[in-house]
């Protein structure tokens, strides 16, 4: 007869089998995720699937605060840990230590440590990035030939350049071999050198179909590159690699023509706009030296010039006035001092004394004789008249009476004064 | 060179030789640099007046400079293409 067991019994059986069983101790599990909980208490609960069937799990919050990710419905998972059976229900799980993106982590562990290398090395460095020129004569692309990638730059730059040149290097933009079409799209550009700047460009995709443009030699490519380099990879969110290396980022391949071609119209507003200010600058400071000039024409100095000269010349006159008059009065008083002085003289004149009826004795020689005891009888004495001399002899002499001594008081001229 | 055939500017007689060849050499950017500079020059006033001329024309030079860069390119969107050889060629693109 089959024993009996007790349903507590079997499960406890089932239990011992499965902890005792190597493989189920430790084992990472590959599936889908589906009816992800994350509970309040921080536990997370779910199920993995395959095609076929589905296993419940369980993570506790201590290893699950350790996810490096958010684990969501869909994704598929690496899930690692041991199976326990749960007694009381009669169920088992997966009991999980760790969960891993399936696949997807490959890439993205690739990216990261990619990424941080090309840091490291300095290839994302700011200050070695080139400046895009302000207007090109050619732009590069390199992106696929067909699609709406091409199109939006095309549109783009027609709209706001009219005359810009596009060169078009097509390239696969995914898929194996893309990386190295990019990277020699990139070095034979710079061959030609018949653009000014290169567009990188791709549409959106996930991580695997961007790949691409995360791969070593692109970045490299990049870095190497003497002409700058525009990227424009994916959505606004995404960041590939070529995003770092590039000496600009644009969020969208629109963006980029943007920022590769610039607005004509606004170039010209722009000279139009400097036109109009050198001119009024200059007429401004025309103005201002024809005022100048005016307010100097104006001034009294330059109205009448003459006018110090005048009031010189009046002052001239005046002092020639002066001076004339004071020559005047002045010759006017010598004149009648000389006048004075004159009339004096004639007083003095001996010729007016000689009218009056006095005459001057002389002797031969030319003494004047004013004395009687200066003749003797018998001599010659000449006499002066007012209009001749009068040649005379002594006949006799007779003094005046009273006066015995010749005392009286003559002047110079041998006369007796009264 | 590119050689804009548009407009014959008589004004550019008058423009030294020397002068032409520094322009010439100039990239569009630099060139409006040197415009917006003399702009400010000129609006800020404390030049002679005969320094106020020579740069009004300068500027005006450069202006036209700038005009005729932006008006000189041709329109034309062309796809490289690896020969038979495996030489690249240039051949016009149709979108």
């Amino acid at each position: 007869m089959n024993k009996v067991f007790s349903v507590s019994d079997i499960n406890n059986y089932i239990k011992q089998l499965v902890s005792n069983d190597g493989i189920l101790s430790g084992l990472s599990i590959r599936g889908e995720i589906s009816n992800f909980k994350h509970h309040y208490t921080g536990h997370m609960y779910f199920t993995i699937k395959d095609e076929n069937s589905v296993l419940k799990c369980v993570m506790f919050k201590s290893q699950a605060s350790l996810l490096k990710f958010a684990p969501q419905n869909g994704e598929k998972v690496i899930v690692s840990g041991y199976i326990s059976v749960f007694e009381r229900d009669g169920q088992y799980q997966l009991y999980a230590s760790d969960m891993q993106p399936d696949g997807l982590g490959a890439l993205h562990l690739a990216f990261e440590q990619l990424k941080n290398k090309l840091q490291k090395e300095g290839l994302f460095d700011s200050d070695i990035k080139k400046k895009i020129p302000v207007l090109p004569t050619c732009i590069g692309v390199i992106t696929s030939s067909t699609g709406a990638v091409i199109r939006d730059i095309i549109n783009v730059t027609y709209r706001r350049h009219s005359n810009m040149k596009i060169l078009l290097y097509p390239v696969a933009v995914q898929g194996t071999g893309a990386a190295a079409q990019i990277a020699t799209a990139i070095k034979k550009l710079n061959e030609l050198n018949q653009v000014d700047v290169i567009i990188v460009a791709r549409g959106g995709g996930s991580l695997e179909e961007l790949w691409a443009f995360n791969e070593e030699v692109v970045a490299r490519s990049i870095f190497a590159s003497n002409i700058p380099v525009i990227s424009a990879v994916g959505h606004e969110t995404d960041f590939t690699i070529c995003d770092f290396v590039s000496d600009m980022r644009a969020p969208t391949p629109s963006a980029a023509a943007e920022l590769a071609v610039p607005d004509v119209e606004v170039l010209l507003y722009k000279l139009q706009n400097y036109n109009v200010r050198m001119k009024s600058s200059l007429v401004k400071k025309l103005t201002m030296c024809r005022t100048q000039l005016q307010k100097a024409n104006s001034r009294h100095v330059f109205r009448n010039p003459y006018d110090k000269v005048n009031q010189y010349r009046l002052k001239l006159d005046n002092e020639l006035k002066h001076l004339f008059k004071n020559n005047e009065m002045l010759f006017k008083d010598r004149k009648s001092q000389f006048g004075m002085l004159v009339g004096k003289l004639d007083v003095l004149s001996p010729l007016k004394i000689l009218e009056r009826g006095y005459s001057v004795v002389k002797k031969p020689e030319g003494s004047v004789v004013s004395k009687l005891e200066q003749v003797h009888l018998g001599d010659n004495l000449e006499i002066c008249l007012t209009n001749g001399t009068v040649d005379c002899n002594v006949v006799s002499v007779t003094p005046y009476e009273g006066i015995s001594a010749p005392k009286a008081s003559t002047n110079a001229l041998g006369l007796a004064t009264s | 060179m590119t050689k804009s055939v548009k407009k014959s500017d008589n004004a550019d007689n008058d423009i030294s030789l020397k002068e032409a060849a520094l322009k010439n050499d100039k990239s569009f950017e630099e060139a409006m640099l040197d415009l917006e500079q003399i702009v400010s020059k000129l609006e800020k006033g404390d030049v002679s007046l005969e320094e106020a001329i020579t740069n009004f024309g300068q500027g005006i030079e450069l202006s036209r400079y700038c005009a005729s860069k932006l008006d000189d390119a041709e329109k034309k969107i062309s796809i490289l293409l690896q020969n038979e050889e495996g030489n690249l060629i240039e051949k016009d693109f149709d979108i």
